[in-house]
């Protein structure tokens, strides 16, 4: 078979989404980002919004999503990107509006701004990577960090008493009037990742529908802070935080 | 309303009257006294269902500015409002808005500090506008009202030069003009830009890159330090331009003076009962009024300065502004200052005794 052959439609099994730009990742091996992105790209493309997304990229390891999205992104402070974007959706409200923040950035720093963002019911969605640590700045105790988890700045793993429990935002979110869909999925595999991507083109149809905010956290690995290969990372993440962040849709008032 | 109409208004409520008329997109803010009537006085006007500008109130005073931020990011008219301890919490949004280059209004109708303070009227906050404020090499362009009437007026104006220069601008008002009430005639009605327009004078914003057009991407981000400089000269040389062309000051009775107050916003005011008081006691005292407190008119005040005896600030501060006097003048004349704190206005005639010693 020659290249040509390969690549028609009815041969093809993978191409890269047209969407995801052609340049290296800052992100380690292993990590969930890339696969996160990846989606998000297919799920722009085949919904046929390129010309119409605006991204809210965040601080943290996802930084730099607007290098890897060929779509117009505008970089916020740390926290504050569900701030820009009920900003952008409330002035253009016919476009897809989301934000990708990390857990230190959502469930820390910008909690106020996620969960008022979230209750005003912005028509906008958030992709939510938990992966239980601050990435960027080298491995520190996030409020999603598990009990008994080792970080640099935990090193004797997370104690209640000293650094409180691991904090459920996406339960948190499901309570609040007005978001719409609030779900909990995972990439670690294909089947979770065709899940992921169902539940990502969900909430952007809803944000485009006009009927609420939309979070869609994804529990990921950070094998790197976690210092474990990624197979070990998925497994760990399998065997120590699925049971704590559970996963599924906790809310979907869709079709009500 | 009718145009040209006059109309007897606090200062607060002529802010949000002005920014309906001068086709603003989005105003978000947070309830903070003493200007709270701009939130209020818009939300009872309703401007989404006729002009279509969106308000929000927004869950905190950082909220607000990031919402200012992305709605500034898309090229729209997109302003905020607050006092003293609310414009503290804005500074890191001020800075990020700075750094990606961004037009946007900031309105300031300072009280009195440190902390919480007072919700009397103050000049306290002039460091932390025409200084930085927040992190980095940046300023702000800054226009200080002294009437209900230029609270109105300044709103298109600092629109205009924020989007000329692509920067944030403030307007530095204070407790007594947002709360007292003046005849004010309201600037025309001017349409919101299309999004059309907005494409083609902002081909910055992130709209969607419609039209296959390359993605816009906004950010404060550089992590190559070469690259980095680059972006801060680039900034400091519109800051060099935007201070050659934009000084505005008004002089007062200044031709035959021989002691030059300088004061601004409600000091100006009070400088003026001041100059009319001395002189019937054969004081001759003029005022400069910088309209502009950056860009700070130095060079005027130097000029000014090589006539005179002696230069008074009056400032309702600890004694801010009299820095950049005395750096204008070099020290070739004395410059003093009065000023009263804690939310207390200078008596004009307390002022008087103060010219009146300077001139023994």
């Amino acid at each position: 078979m020659t290249r040509e052959e390969i690549i028609r439609e009815e041969n093809l099994v993978y191409k890269k989404p047209e969407l995801l730009n052609d340049v290296p990742m800052h992100y380690c091996p292993g990590c969930s980002h890339g696969v996160v992105h990846k989606l998000i790209s297919e799920v722009i493309a085949e919904m046929g919004l390129q010309e119409k997304s605006i991204g809210i990229s965040p601080v943290g390891c996802a930084v730099f999503a607007y290098k890897y999205i060929d779509i117009d992104w505008q970089e916020a402070a740390h926290g504050r990107a569900p701030a820009l974007a009920t900003a952008v959706k409330r002035l253009l409200p016919d476009r897809l509006v989301f934000t990708y923040q990390g857990d230190g950035d959502l469930a820390c720093i910008g909690t106020g701004e996620t969960i008022h963002a979230l209750n005003r019911g912005e028509n906008i969605t958030i992709i939510f990577i938990n992966n239980a640590i601050y990435g960027m700045t080298g491995g520190q105790m996030a409020p999603t960090t598990l009990l008994g988890m080792k970080t640099v700045t935990c090193p004797y793993g997370r104690d209640p008493k000293l650094h409180g429990y691991p904090l459920k935002m996406t339960e948190i979110a499901a309570t609040l009037e007005g978001t719409c869909y609030v779900t909990r999925q995972s990439v670690q595999n294909v089947a979770s990742i065709l899940k992921a991507k169902r539940a990502i083109r969900k909430a952007f149809e809803y944000s485009m529908q006009g009927k609420g905010s939309n979070l869609v956290e994804i529990v990921s690995t950070c094998n790197t802070n976690w210092k474990m290969t990624p197979e070990k990372a998925n497994q760990w993440m399998e065997e120590n935080m699925f049971p704590y962040y559970q996963l599924g849709d906790l809310k979907d008032n869709g079709n009500k | 309303m009718a145009e040209n109409e006059i109309t007897l208004m606090k200062g607060n409520e002529a802010i949000a009257h002005a920014a309906i008329r001068c086709g603003c997109d989005g105003y978000f803010g947070y309830p903070i006294t003493p200007q709270s009537e701009v939130l209020e006085t818009l939300a009872e006007q309703k401007p989404w269902e006729t002009t279509g500008m969106v308000v929000v109130q927004a869950e905190s005073e950082v909220s607000s500015i990031n919402m200012v931020y992305g709605g500034a990011c898309t090229g729209k008219r997109v302003m905020t409002s607050s006092s003293s301890p609310g414009v503290s919490l804005m500074q890191e949004g001020i800075s990020y808005l700075a750094g990606a280059e961004l037009p946007a209004l900031v309105v300031n109708v300072q009280r009195g500090g440190p902390g919480l303070g007072t919700i009397q009227p103050s000049q306290a906050d002039y460091f932390q506008t025409v200084k930085g404020g927040g992190h980095g090499d940046y300023r702000l362009i800054t226009l200080a009202p002294a009437s209900v009437q230029e609270m109105a007026d300044f709103v298109d104006l600092a629109f205009e030069l924020a989007f000329r220069y692509r920067n944030p601008a403030m307007i530095l008002s204070d407790g007594a003009i947002g709360q007292m009430m003046e005849k004010v005639v309201l600037p025309p009605f001017k349409p919101r830009r299309t999004e059309e327009q907005i494409a083609k004078e902002c081909p910055w914003a992130t709209i969607g890159r419609k039209g296959g057009r390359k993605p816009n991407i906004i950010t404060s981000l550089e992590l190559r330090s070469e690259e980095m400089e680059i972006n801060n000269l680039r900034i400091q040389a519109k800051y060099r331009e935007i201070e050659k062309k934009e000084i505005r000051f008004e002089e007062y009775k200044t031709d035959d003076a021989e002691y030059l107050i300088v004061a601004f916003g409600s000091a100006a005011r009070i400088a003026k009962k001041v100059i009319a008081i001395a002189r019937e006691q054969g004081i001759k005292v003029g005022l400069l009024r910088p309209i502009t407190l950056w860009p700070f008119p130095s060079a005027k005040i130097a000029e000014l300065g090589q006539r005179m005896k002696g230069i008074l600030t009056l400032e309702i501060n600890a004694g801010q502004m009299v820095e950049d006097v005395r750096l204008a003048v070099e020290c070739k004349v004395p410059v003093q200052y009065f000023g009263r704190l804690g939310g207390i206005i200078p008596e004009p005639e307390e002022v008087v005794e103060v010219l009146k010693k300077m001139v023994k």
